[in-house]
């Protein structure tokens, strides 16, 4: 760095340090955007942290209710796992058409991705409306209460996501692939693999772990 | 209190029952506040000032304007905290002899209630975050923080949770659960008024602002600094900004959860911390404390960081043991997320979990510690002026290390079950609060004051304040210290004992003292202002500082530095004084900088819009006011116009004045 | 916004980083798909072992790790570490925050009376 500091020196002065570099004209607008997006996700991260602490300490807390051996369908789970890791994969694909310049292939592909989600979105509501069926409120038991709170959290946030992206869709659509645009599709990217690695912690935790107690 | 029946479509459970017009004390409060109210309204009007301060100030996303209006929250909010406390030595100081005081449980309650949550969110969190926002990217040389537009909406968001707070005053009622509303009392069954949901959304609504201020300042320190600025080159006080956000980033969920899981408890009927139903109160607790205790350092990193920069200014030299003080911060800031449980020994743990926080609580006194000695040697020879940021410095030393050594006391688990719940435990952290971050926070407006203004505050007036503040500090809490160490518990709204009276009038007696501090305080901002031209700072370094920020004019610019500094030092203005630094005189360019916007404005009041709906069932308007946040936030990201030019012109003239201003004085 | 939009030196990398290229996002796929049959058909074959919860265990935290590098694209390089560090930094609290709070609440119940019918059972 030093080496560019002196090449232009304008600011110098008696003992020869240069205090400034010549100005240019950018502007540092987005520069930080990754990194902050980032650290807002590991904050999201400690949400959800939270609340897979609040379900350790109640997992056991049944009140006589059902237990999760009894309620867990893990056919369902499965389908929905394997509709979240899809997403993420054509998501990755979308990606890829980014970096060749292709608008078409990133809007069709986030399309294929929005549609993924809202799949597992609906699997998820049904699953719960059986769940209320059988009598498995949230209001049954401690354990009820923290298992439909941390599904619900992370279904919110694929919720959220599938509203962004058709944000996303419509400014692509009108506007390409801009700095501004490119930057969005990275942050919305990081934002869905994050929702698919703490479903990994969900589906293993809660369900797996639940199935076998 | 209300049963479902009672509930009306359109106002929810909001009777003109729930305002309170037969608290004769309530009333006369909200006389005084709409008075003031009107007289701000009409003077504002008067003086054609509402354009004025919505285009230069409310919607601004100038990093420097914003950390002022968060210090001016802060400010107002510290009255508001101060009267409560007011309230209380006075109650506590003649409810003796059969006598039960001027204020019933129900109102003492809230008092204490409202004192705690004000003190802690709405002014000890707005007054750090606004020094932090203020000082810290002129510190390492920026333009502006990393997301303008992200702050100005935070600080916003942070006005709409004090709003709450503020309307649960005159309608309804506020909670009556301790600053922190353990579980179980704030359940609906021991709880069912408005109080507990005013604290929760308010709360939770001004914590995402706090949450997103997180984000931004870390981002800012990673991203924006000067060239030649490495981590090891940042002053302290970036150091401690950037722990006490990464803090902020990291204890903030736990409260966010805690509190949502309340929410669903209270409005849906869940069992997390219930009784029955297989809930866990202590669960609630064991969350709070996750974010209660680094929130403490959240506080106290970036008072530590003031304290290490006015002491190198004011002794003339460089800070004795810069990277022991990096290295201290980051270890208590590690430490901070492993003591929590020392905040209920009492629930009954075994020994095991009492040993482990017990011992980790300890070991942060080590770190703190260092720092102590840092100053000390940092003092030690130095030509120290004795200027009033100095004077703040020294009675911090003197009073936090007290603080500290009675903390210290109370982490031996079998020491805490003595003094857990009791008025010494009271007395210690007003001691550590107090003494270590308001005095921070007054060090750090005096010294900051001139350069965010281009004056300083009155001399004599702060003066008052100091020795108000550190008198009355010890006149009100010594006793306090006593009466808990001989077992008198918190909270407690008359007594029985009347040979504990003497020391409860010591404490009204010290507040009066702290009240005359207070008083002394905007007295020195007010003849500040009065008398400007006698203080004038035409040089932009008042004090003699080491610092970039002093490098610029004060007040700095809009864009802070005409151009960018290279750093090469710990001590980087220092640095460029003593190598005979010369002001540019051209080679300047355009200068970008992001617009203003109302966006923030408008989401916090609707978030202020749905909090009163949730607290008082008033659907419709809840959820009218999320779709519009959404929609709103949604057409927010449609505008990609958000930059405007400074031209070069303005710029050159700009910088010419400063010359000019400076060769004047000489 | 023009073409000439770039960031500042010393900050770079920001909008032109790791994208991941064809070849990550096809190992990460597969590792992935992989990770998670696994641990379902254990499961769903009804198996109840410690060496059965420890292996799905372990492979969940692979599977979390190969998420991570393949399609967040976190690596030590990326944003000059600081996402790796902010990364790491997270994951300790995570495991402070869960452990710490399962721990201390366990404890408590461990010294309590049992609350319910159903815990009694359990003792």
């Amino acid at each position: 760095m030093s080496a560019d500091l002196i090449s232009k020196p304008t600011g110098k002065n008696a003992s020869g340090r240069v205090y400034h570099r010549p100005e240019d004209d950018h502007h540092h607008a987005g520069g930080a955007t990754m990194v902050g997006f980032f650290i807002y996700l590991m904050s999201d991260a400690l949400i959800f942290a939270s609340l897979f602490a609040a379900y350790g300490v109640l997992s056991r807390n049944y009140a006589g209710g059902p237990s999760p051996r009894e309620i867990f369908e893990l056919p369902l789970v499965a389908l929905n796992t394997g509709l979240l890791l899809a997403s993420s994969i054509t998501f990755g694909i979308g990606m890829q058409a980014m970096v060749a310049g292709n608008v078409r292939g990133v809007i069709r592909w986030l399309i294929i991705t929005g549609i993924l989600g809202a799949a597992f979105v609906g699997v998820e509501l049904h699953e719960f409306s059986g769940l209320i069926a059988e009598g498995a409120t949230p209001q049954r038991s401690g354990f009820l209460s923290a298992f439909f709170t941390l599904v619900a959290t992370h279904g919110t946030h694929v919720t959220f996501g599938i509203i962004w992206l058709v944000t996303l869709v419509f400014q692509l659509n009108k506007r390409g692939l801009t700095p501004d645009n490119t930057r969005r599709i990275l942050c919305l990217s990081m934002f869905w693999h994050f929702l698919d690695i703490i479903w990994i912690g969900v589906f293993t935790f809660v369900y797996l772990f639940g199935a076998m107690r | 209190m209300q049963d479902t029946s009672t509930i009306s479509a359109v106002f929810g459970r909001l009777s003109l029952d729930s305002v309170p017009i037969h608290v004769p004390i309530i009333v006369g409060t909200f006389a005084g506040v709409a008075a003031l109210g009107i007289i701000v309204v009409a003077a504002l009007t008067y003086f054609r000032l509402w354009g004025y301060l919505w285009k230069e100030w409310f919607t601004s996303v100038d990093h420097k304007k914003i950390g002022i209006m968060y210090l001016v929250l802060g400010i107002i909010m510290l009255l508001r905290g101060f009267a409560d406390a007011i309230m209380m030595r006075a109650q506590q100081a003649i409810a003796f002899n059969g006598s039960e005081g001027f204020l019933p449980p129900e109102h003492y309650d809230q008092l204490f209630t409202a004192h705690g949550t004000i003190m802690i969110f709405f002014v000890a969190i707005p007054l750090v975050v606004g020094i932090v926002n203020f000082v810290m990217p002129l510190q390492i040389g920026a333009r502006d923080v990393a997301f303008p537009y992200l702050n100005n909406l935070s600080f916003w968001l942070t006005v709409a949770g004090a709003i709450l707070v503020m309307m649960s005053l005159f309608i309804g009622e506020f909670a009556r659960t301790g600053w922190l509303s353990y579980a179980p009392l704030a359940e609906t069954a021991f709880s069912p008024d408005s109080g507990v949901d005013y604290y929760l959304w308010s709360l939770e609504i001004a914590g995402i602002g706090t949450t997103l201020s997180g984000v931004n300042m870390i981002a800012t320190i990673i991203k924006m600094r000067a060239p030649g600025m490495t981590m090891m080159k940042m002053p302290v006080f970036v150091w401690t900004a950037l722990c006490s956000n990464i803090l902020v980033v990291a204890i903030f969920p736990a409260l966010t959860v805690a509190f949502f899981l309340l929410i669903l408890d209270r409005y849906l009927g869940t069992a997390f911390f219930t009784n029955d139903n297989g809930g866990s109160p202590m669960l609630y607790w064991n969350m709070v404390w996750m974010w209660g205790h680094p929130e403490v350092y959240v506080l106290i990193l970036p008072a530590f960081g003031i304290y290490s920069d006015i002491t190198s200014t004011f002794t003339g030299k460089r800070l004795f043991g810069y990277t022991s003080m990096v290295y201290a911060t980051a270890v208590i800031t590690i430490l901070s997320y492993i003591v929590w449980l020392h905040h209920f020994f009492t629930m009954g743990s075994g020994a095991n979990v009492n040993a482990f926080f017990g011992i980790a609580t300890m070991v942060i006194a080590i770190p703190t510690g260092a720092k102590v000695f840092n100053w000390l040697f940092t003092m030690y020879r130095g030509e120290i002026r004795f200027e009033l940021p100095m004077m703040w410095v020294v009675a911090f030393m003197l009073t936090f290390v007290v603080g500290g050594m009675t903390g210290v006391l109370m982490a031996i688990p079998p020491a805490d079950f003595v003094l857990h719940n009791s008025l010494f435990l009271v007395a210690h952290f007003h001691n550590v609060i107090i003494g270590g971050v308001v005095f921070g926070l007054f060090a750090g407006m005096t010294y900051w004051f001139p350069k965010a203004f281009g004056f300083k505050m009155n001399e004599f007036w702060g003066k008052v304040a100091f020795w108000g503040w550190v008198i009355g500090y010890w006149v009100a809490w010594t006793p306090i210290y006593f009466v808990g160490l001989m077992g008198t518990t918190r909270r407690i709204n008359h007594f029985d004992d009347p040979t504990l009276q003497p020391f409860f009038i010591v404490a009204a007696i010290g507040v009066a003292i702290i009240l005359v501090g207070i008083l002394g305080f905007v007295m020195s901002i007010v003849m500040g202002i009065v008398q400007r031209d006698k203080t004038r700072d035409t040089s932009g370094d008042p004090w003699g500082a080491r610092t970039l920020e002093w490098s610029t004019t004060s007040p700095p610019p809009e864009y802070n530095f005409a151009v960018t500094p290279i750093v090469y030092d710990l001590d980087a203005w220092q640095d460029m004084k003593e190598h005979g630094y010369k002001h540019p005189k051209d080679g300047f360019v355009a200068i970008h900088m992001p617009k203003n916007t109302a966006t923030g404005i408008y989401l916090s009041g609707l978030a202020v819009a749905l909090g009163f709906g949730m607290i008082w069932y008033m659907w419709w308007l809840a959820a009218i006011s999320f779709a519009a946040i959404l929609v709103i936030a949604i057409a927010h990201t449609f505008n990609y116009n958000r930059e405007y030019s400074i031209p070069v012109d303005t710029v050159a003239r700009n910088e010419s004045r400063r010359d000019a201003q400076a060769a004047a004085r000489i | 916004m023009s073409t000439s939009h770039h960031t500042p030196a010393g900050h770079g990398g920001a909008e032109h980083g790791n994208h991941g290229s064809k070849s990550s996002l096809w190992i990460g796929s597969i590792l992935s798909i992989v990770l998670t049959v696994i641990p379902f058909w254990l499961a769903m074959s009804g198996a109840t072992s410690a060496a059965a919860i420890s292996a799905i265990f372990i492979l969940a935290m692979v599977q979390i790790a190969v998420h991570v590098r393949y399609f967040l694209h976190i690596d030590s390089s990326t944003e000059g570490g600081w996402t790796f560090l902010a990364f790491i930094f997270t994951a300790i609290i995570v495991v402070i925050t869960i452990i710490g709070s399962i721990w201390v609440m366990y404890h408590l119940n461990l010294n309590m009376m049992p609350m319910s019918i159903d815990e009694m059972r359990q003792m």
